[in-house]
């Protein structure tokens, strides 16, 4: 449905350095349209990042993060090479998962 | 011989209401989706109510959390926010904007072994304070930081 995640995930000295950019509209449902009719809310509820079947951070969030969401973190022990996956679910039940490997 | 044809009709469309539903998350994933995200205190209107609903209560206030965000945002829409914990034990990470329509932005969950550093982007309405609160060994901690929005990034 949505467009691919960008995720780039760098190693420097046993750091693995994650930066995400989904591609949502993050609709918060406060919205009008030009017929003065309320835009549903539309946004990416829980996210998650694995690191070989290991969780390495999970979030929840609301409508208040922006659109095209863009989220970064530091895990240790990564190693080049290696998978790392992301997923996302978003509060119509959507969802996406997108793999990169670590360089 | 019409009226077999008109249930059939009837049930097949009904079945494929029923698919359509699940497909689009209401009767599957759902209860899932649900589960995991905590909709009481995201709908919350007010900070104490976000941080009681968290289960906060009165967080302390920590000097030894670090938000790295601009002092003026100029595109509400887009407002960068980094939060560095260094408080040892540190497990969760909230994003709260005290003035937005729910405050309660973000939260990341920080297993061990991932720093506990994050940084992603808000949406701001207004001029407002942002906290950033923060689980450790179990208590709370909370930091914030006066963002002045030139242009709000809801209501569009």
């Amino acid at each position: 449905m949505a467009d691919p995640m960008r995720i780039r995930a760098a190693s420097k000295d046993g750091v693995v350095n994650v930066k995400v950019l989904m591609s949502h509209e993050m609709e918060t449902g406060q919205r009008k349209d030009a017929a003065g009719k309320v835009v549903p809310a539309h946004f990416i509820q829980s996210v998650s990042a694995t690191w070989q079947g290991k969780v390495v951070l999970t979030a929840q969030w609301g409508p208040a993060v922006s659109k095209n969401p863009f989220l970064e973190f530091n895990f240790k022990g990564g190693q080049k090479g290696d998978k790392i996956q992301l997923t996302w679910t978003d509060n119509k039940g959507d969802k996406r998962t997108d793999e990169a490997a670590i360089n | 011989m019409n009226q077999t044809r008109r249930d059939v009709l009837k049930t097949s469309s009904g079945a494929s209401v029923l698919a359509l539903l699940a497909a689009a998350g209401f009767v599957i994933p759902g209860p899932a989706v649900a589960a995991d995200w905590n909709k009481a205190a995201f709908e919350v209107k007010t900070v104490p109510e976000a941080f009681k609903a968290l289960g906060a209560g009165a967080p302390a206030t920590s000097a030894d959390i670090i938000m790295k965000a601009p002092d003026i945002a100029e595109n509400g829409a887009v407002v960068p926010i980094g939060i560095e914990s260094k408080i040892p034990g540190t497990e969760s990470i909230v994003v709260l904007i005290e003035k937005n329509p729910n405050p309660l932005a973000a939260a990341f969950d920080i297993p061990a072994g991932t720093e506990t550093t994050v940084t992603t982007r808000v949406k701001m309405g207004e001029t407002s304070n942002v906290y950033a609160l923060v689980k450790a060994n179990g208590k709370y901690f909370v930091a914030k930081k006066e963002i002045k929005v030139t242009l709000g990034g809801c209501g569009g």
